[in-house]
């Protein structure tokens, strides 16, 4: 396949899904009455400075989430319970940066790691109950998720401290802070500095998956469970492994706002972008270029979502319901584009080699006898 | 049951035949899985179709049941020409299949997993359970139609998938290997449930390789062989060791004359290894052995054929060698190591090479290019990987080398492995197991399903490796490859290895009661 037609490939099936999650949207705008020209102007308009910088900032927190989530997909583990995992690393983090027992940005570097570490562990109790006990991590993610919430109220209940009629963990000392990057010069919102994260977390994922040996044991599982084990791999030890990878990752999630913006962990921590990070992921397929693209649109949607009922009288729920039309007709499109370019494929080898023998030859014209006398 | 089970007198022979296949043939990229198939099946007999695994017997029962098109010949059912689409189509004619695998659900009873799918029949109330009693009376099935499946037996289950095809109208019933699951006394049953069957008129299409059983219920035999139809005999007319003859093939190569590489350096020698599969009977504890007390040697320069019907317990030998399976006892050293508890990935750094069986499920990443599957089973091995980074120009570089001097037909090695031909994903698959150095082959029916050219391009590389002082365990079901390529060749049965013979003398004949069991007297135990 040339370079251009590799591309269109690539490119075919997020666009058709984007183009019939748009059509079922202004359908299901048209059956309820709404004013379907409005909600395409809004959508369509030009984000202010403002909400770039917003954009911006929630994809980087989405890129993160998506990546979490998709370690674990590639190799067939749907760890469900990124949402525990990072509130819980979030609440650790927090928690331990607020007590400054180490000074300045030692703290701040320490907090990160145990955000990661916490994250790990609450992953790998699922990871150890599939690979040991058979149960499933669906289950076993969604059950650690609900003790996740309450753990963390009981935990800031009996420990943190009240500012008015919040609770939160001690807020970290201004030396551990991390700043924001101005991108515009008369925006008051600016980029978090941890947003970084993003970065490290995507190129880390990409040399992880296409340039380690873990990384490829983790593909080949995930392709073909009976090809790995027969190649050699410990299935029951990656599981573990890989639970543990997606959970640390999960851990960053909550720390950009955390580091730039809060400074404890309380009731302004943001929840519920565990669960988008699974659909970015999906929307990404689970590819590190493609989570980007994913943690984009689903930021910008967002974000355009707040002006909708201002300017055209909609319920900015509507947005939720297209971010999820996005994410199944992304999963068809895929399976459609996918089968078209195996029969591309198919055909094209066999037309760079008609020369092969053909078909019907005797069965007696081999004997593993002639030949090497 | 002592009703006539020779002859086919009570189907009539001017009846019109229920089935007729006429130059049936089906080609996948690469592979022939049947061609010129001629098989007539009179109405109302029980009619045998026998042949290795792989000979194209499921293929040809999948076009019968509409699941796959061939792509030549003609199917006539009842006198009709017929083009048969979807199962549906199939069923509508009066077509009913009982697969291997039974397809009910343990949760629900006997009635609600026959209706389940043919409500618009009778319903899913009384009507439909006097039906299912009608049928199990008529067929003395003995089935209660509020019985929850899970507690029913596996020759009870089996009936109620024959029910099942019965009540949606079917006249013409295919079995799939149904003895395969069964203990000797259920055989008996399903036989004279089948016996019975005939009796009222229906036709059965009896698919098996246990040729015993075959001549017991079978009014015709069909052999099928390398994907075509090779004879068609009536049970009284052949003995067993005649139809394993026609089923492996009696043309026997003249075996290699070429020097002996055996040395009498012993590389691989297993000890009693047993092997037990999980329980599958409810209530069952220990499952059956699978492998039973198996010991051999090999030496450098050997190749150790292992022949066999399959499912004797060479696909759980194999697993076991390679480290998949854990045996319940025995002992595997590779040359004077020790490595029964080593895993696979240790096993293979050792230096076994392994030529699964199914290489679509064990040797290959069918959606990666062919570089990455290079890689695949070589994880902690040069070229392909130093320490724990993947060595993508070496692992590139190694994978031209085996597209080039195995002959691999692609276009590159950035194709899919699913885009390449059977016989060309093979070549690479043993390639990349001869690379690094393997002392040990371990090949499972390394050319089936593989063009003709490819075989013998296969054949010469194990040859060559031989001569190398490879040991080599060749797993295989095709006699020809077994017999030319073998030092030595011993045959397993129920899981034990029975017979050891010498590839310059053996007789298709001797292979074939040792492979079946027949004349157990005569081999050497």
């Amino acid at each position: 396949m040339s370079v251009v037609r590799r591309a269109v490939v690539v490119l075919a099936a997020p666009v058709l899904a984007l183009v019939v999650a748009g059509l079922i949207v202004s359908g299901l705008l048209l059956a309820t009455g709404d004013d379907v020209a409005g909600f395409w102007r809004v959508m369509t308009t030009v984000p202010s400075e403002r909400s770039i910088v917003a954009i911006m900032n929630q994809s980087t927190i989405l890129y993160v989430s998506g990546v979490a989530a998709a370690i674990g997909f590639r190799m067939n583990l749907f760890n469900i319970g990124v949402e525990g995992q990072y509130r819980l690393g979030g609440f650790a983090a927090g928690a331990f940066a607020g007590q400054a027992w180490l000074p300045g940005y030692l703290n701040t570097v320490v907090a990160i790691l145990v955000a990661m570490l916490v994250g790990a562990l609450w992953a790998g109790i699922a990871g150890v109950l599939r690979a040991y006990r058979g149960v499933s991590e669906v289950i076993s993610t969604i059950m650690l998720n609900a003790i996740a919430g309450s753990l963390i109220g009981y935990l800031i209940k009996r420990w943190g401290e009240s500012t008015g009629n919040a609770t939160n963990t001690k807020a970290m000392p201004e030396g551990s802070r991390i700043g924001t990057v101005a991108v515009f010069p008369d925006s008051p919102v600016e980029l978090y500095g941890l947003g970084l994260l993003a970065v490290v977390v995507g190129v880390g994922f990409w040399v992880l998956l296409n340039r380690t040996r873990f990384g490829f044991d983790l593909r080949a599982t995930g392709a073909s469970e009976s090809a790995a084990v027969a190649s050699g791999v410990d299935t029951r030890r990656m599981i573990v492994v890989t639970m543990l990878v997606s959970g640390g990752v999960a851990g960053l999630i909550g720390l950009p706002v955390m580091f730039s913006q809060s400074y404890n962990y309380g009731s302004s921590f943001q929840t519920g972008l565990g669960f988008t990070g699974i659909a970015v992921a999906l929307l990404g397929r689970n590819h590190p270029v493609g989570i980007a693209f994913g943690a984009l649109v689903f930021a910008y949607l967002s974000q355009q979502a707040n002006l909708l009922n201002i300017q055209a009288g909609i319920s900015p729920d509507i947005i939720e319901a297209t971010q999820g039309i996005i994410v199944l007709a992304v999963v068809i499109a895929y399976v459609v584009v996918r089968r078209y370019r195996v029969r591309q494929e198919q055909a094209q080898v066999a037309r760079q080699l008609d020369d092969a023998p053909p078909g019907a030859a005797p069965a007696s014209a081999a004997t593993p006898a002639g030949g090497a006398r | 049951m002592s009703t006539s089970t020779g002859s086919q007198t009570q189907a009539g022979r001017t009846r019109t035949p229920a089935i007729e296949l006429r130059g049936i043939g089906k080609r996948f990229p690469g592979v022939i899985a049947n061609h010129d198939v001629d098989i007539t099946i009179e109405s109302g007999t029980i009619h045998a179709l026998v042949g290795e695994n792989g000979a194209g017997k499921s293929t040809l029962m999948k076009i019968l049941y509409g699941v796959q098109r061939p792509d030549d010949g003609t199917i006539t059912v009842e006198g009709q020409q017929v083009t048969l689409s979807t199962p549906a189509d199939a069923i509508a004619r009066g077509i009913g299949m009982v697969f291997q695998h039974f397809m009910l659900a343990d949760n629900l009873t006997v009635l609600e997993n026959v209706t389940l799918g043919a409500e618009k029949l009778h319903g899913i109330g009384d009507a439909a359970r006097a039906r299912i009693v009608e049928i199990s009376e008529q067929y003395g099935f003995g089935l209660d139609p509020d019985e929850l499946v899970e507690t029913l037996g596996v020759g009870e289950r089996q009936r109620v998938e024959i029910l099942k095809v019965l009540y949606r109208g079917a006249r013409i019933i295919i079995l799939d290997e149904p003895t395969a699951v069964l203990v000797p006394q259920e055989v008996d049953a399903l036989f004279d449930n089948l016996r019975l069957l005939r009796e009222e008129g229906n036709t059965l299409i009896f698919i098996s390789h246990k040729l015993d059983e075959v001549r017991a219920v079978a009014d015709r035999i069909t052999v099928i062989r390398r994907g075509t139809t090779v004879a068609s005999v009536a049970p009284a007319e052949v003995t067993s060791r005649q139809l394993a003859e026609l089923m492996v093939g009696s043309e026997l190569p003249s075996p290699s004359t070429g020097e002996s590489t055996v040395t009498d350096r012993v590389l691989l020698s297993v000890r009693d290894l047993t092997v037990r599969d999980a329980p599958t009977v409810p209530g069952q504890t220990v499952g059956r052995a699978v492998l039973a007390d198996v010991s051999f040697d090999i030496h450098a320069g050997e190749v150790l054929g292992i022949a066999g019907v399959e499912g004797n317990g060479q696909t759980e030998l194999v697993e076991a060698l390679v480290g998949m399976r854990r045996p319940e006892q025995g002992s595997v050293h590779l040359a004077d190591q020790d490595v029964s508890e080593w895993s696979t990935r240790r096993r293979r750094e050792a230096g076994i090479g392994y030529v699964p069986e199914d290489r679509h499920r064990h040797g290959l990443l069918l959606d990666s290019p062919l570089w990455e599957n290079r890689i695949l089973g070589h994880q902690t091995r040069p070229p392909s990987v130093r320490g724990g980074w993947l060595d993508v120009r070496g692992s590139r570089k190694d994978s031209t080398r085996i597209v080039e001097q195995y002959d691999v037909r692609t276009p590159g090695i950035d194709t899919t492995a699913r885009a390449l031909s059977g016989g060309n994903q093979q070549k690479f698959i043993v390639g990349r197991e001869m690379s690094g150095d393997p002392v040990l082959l371990v090949a499972a029916h390394p050319t089936r399903g593989v063009d003709v050219g490819a075989q013998a391009q296969i054949w010469q590389h194990v040859k060559d490796a031989r001569r190398e002082g490879l040991a080599v365990l060749l797993v295989s079901a095709d006699l020809d490859e077994l017999i030319g390529l073998s030092d030595t060749i011993r045959v397993m049965l129920r899981g034990r290895l029975v017979g050891d013979f010498d590839p310059q003398t053996v007789t298709p004949q001797e292979l074939g009661s040792a492979m079946t069991g027949a004349g157990d007297e005569e081999t050497a135990r």
